[in-house]
């Protein structure tokens, strides 16, 4: 439903044109939560505007259900922007609103002014976002979760079918992140809202996304369902993140388990397999020993999944692996 | 007490502070209704902002900029044949209100054009994305949360107008800044000088601390 055709953007920075975008090409589909990962400067900044059109490409479309939005007229783009609401890092509320003026400011800038409508509406997304109680502080009263609740509410009032949301976990600490993130995903089912998200952190992508797009220099070097990206990263980049997110240090990672005997290989596990005891079972049935080196079992989205370093020794290691991989578990022979 | 104040006619204090009052009045509700667009169309025209117009702004910030550095007591000069124009006299109240006027006007609009700056780009942006026209990010948006920067900015002015008010005084614009030259310092009568003098430092106190209220008041941060 999102789609960005061959997208260039560059800035002019004192009389040179720096490039932020370099031929994004890749699609959003209606319905689903879709993260944008990058470092700060990877333009994924300029990329979620592109959307709303709060930037503009230089070269290159942005289709929305089909139609080119950046060939729209000024009206034609405010209609637009109605129908696409926006939570920011920052919040962005306005200071000298209560937080139910707030979140009925985009309905009176879309005309709407009828008071019992408004407030009812109001009312509504008080109570989905939790904080009816608190309708009539002002912003500065409110705590950095609070806020961006009412982020939420305001960009949900004109009933928009995609939400952007720029860094809306980063100033948030890891407990309130986890509760937005868990707003987010409750308004994408109940709501069927298209979700797109730009993060650096990997674990809000694996929380809440779909399907992923790793962003380096202004270009997308890796896209795809979150387990596949995150449990297989091809790019350097993409293995930055995902180790950032298990909390490894790179030079760590190195160990190549020297002192270790046998041969080392890491196995993922993925949904239903997960929770099986299949290394147990597979060591019985072909005579090997194995002895856990590093590992990890969680959840991506709904997904439970297990990524386990193990050596095996003794016994008949081929069988062992062919054993693991005919039940779904992805091999990857570290060491030979 | 009475001998100490021995040339003060109350009557004349009075209706000279009624008179500084009324310029005050009168020039700080044009200033404002001037300065209030124009420091919008100078934030807005700016590099970088909503209506970014590189050509308008530099004419109006240079304007500004002309008027602002003309000596008030020189513009007073100068104003005359205008005032002449506008009013039919250049003395009394009506004579010095547009002078006043134009002399406050830029320097109100310098401050409502920095009372906008400080307004978050972020609530801009926001308010953009909800689909905001731009006289709406103005009017709904800018405006009201820049207000407290508005009125602080407005208290300045008024004070400003207060001794613009004693200045043009000068030239027989009436008021207790008339009244301290032609009695205080053309007749030697220290007394009325001091009163005069009093009565404008109360003034301005004044206007301090209702502004400083004002400001408190529509402050939410």
């Amino acid at each position: 439903m999102i789609r960005f055709q061959n997208i260039h953007k560059s800035y002019q920075v004192a009389g040179q044109d720096v490039p932020a975008l370099n031929g994004i090409d890749f699609e959003i589909s209606a319905g689903e939560v879709f993260g944008i990962i990058g470092h700060s400067g990877a333009g994924k900044s300029t990329l979620v505007r592109l959307i709303n059109l709060l930037e503009r490409p230089s070269q290159g479309q942005v289709l929305i259900d089909g139609r080119d939005i950046t060939a729209l007229s000024d009206a034609g783009l405010r209609d637009l922007r109605r129908g696409i609401g926006m939570i920011f890092q920052h919040f962005n509320l306005l200071s000298s609103k209560t937080v139910a003026e707030n979140v009925a400011f985009p309905l009176k800038l879309a005309g709407v002014s009828d008071k019992a409508t408004i407030a009812a509406r109001v009312a509504a997304l008080l109570a989905r976002v939790g904080l009816t109680e608190h309708a009539d502080k002002y912003p500065a009263q409110l705590s950095g979760g609070q806020k961006q609740r009412v982020g939420v509410a305001r960009a949900l009032a004109t009933e928009p079918a995609i939400l952007l949301c720029d860094e809306a976990t980063s100033a948030l600490d890891p407990q309130t992140t986890r509760s937005v993130l868990r707003l987010l995903a409750e308004i994408n089912r109940e709501l069927g809202l298209t979700i797109v998200i730009i993060t650096h952190e990997m674990d809000v992508v694996r929380t809440v996304c779909d399907r992923v797009a790793v962003l380096d220099s202004g270009q997308v070097v890796e896209l795809g369902p979150v387990a596949d990206v995150f449990l297989h990263p091809r790019h350097a980049t993409t293995r930055r993140f995902v180790l950032e997110a298990e909390h490894v240090d790179e030079g760590e990672q190195v160990d190549d388990y020297a002192h270790v005997p046998g041969r080392v290989v890491r196995l993922t596990f993925k949904g239903e397999s997960t929770y099986a005891p299949v290394l147990g079972a597979v060591a019985r049935e072909t005579g090997v020993d194995f002895s856990i080196l590093t590992g990890r079992i969680d959840r991506i989205k709904d997904t439970p999944y297990g990524q386990l370093t193990v050596t095996f020794t003794g016994g008949n290691v081929d069988t062992a692996l062919a054993h693991l991989a005919a039940r779904d578990i992805t091999v990857e022979v570290l060491r030979a | 007490m009475n001998e100490l104040f021995v040339n003060i006619d109350w009557a004349e204090i009075w209706t000279a502070t009624l008179d500084t009052l009324a310029m005050l009045g009168g020039s700080l509700l044009f200033t404002i209704m001037l300065g209030l667009p124009l420091g919008v169309l100078l934030f807005l025209t700016a590099r970088r902002q909503l209506l970014e117009q590189p050509a308008v702004f530099s004419v109006l910030s240079f304007v500004a900029n002309v008027v602002r550095s003309v000596p008030f007591v020189i513009l007073i000069i100068l104003m005359i044949p205008v005032t002449v124009l506008i009013t039919g006299t250049s003395l009394g109240v009506a004579g010095a209100i547009p002078t006043l006027v134009v002399g406050a006007t830029p320097f109100f609009a310098r401050l409502v054009e920095t009372a906008l700056r400080e307004v978050d780009r972020g609530i801009i942006e926001a308010t953009q994305a909800m689909g905001a026209s731009t006289r709406q990010i103005v009017l709904h948006a800018l405006l009201p949360e820049a207000l407290p920067g508005i009125v602080a900015a407005i208290t300045v002015t008024a004070i400003t107008l207060v001794s613009y008010t004693a200045m043009s005084g000068v030239i027989g614009g009436g008021g207790l800044g008339d009244l301290a030259i032609r009695y205080g310092y053309q007749r030697y009568q220290t007394d009325v000088m001091v009163v005069t003098v009093v009565l404008l430092v109360v003034l301005v106190q004044g206007l301090q601390m209702l502004g400083d209220r004002m400001v408190a008041h529509f402050s939410r941060k």
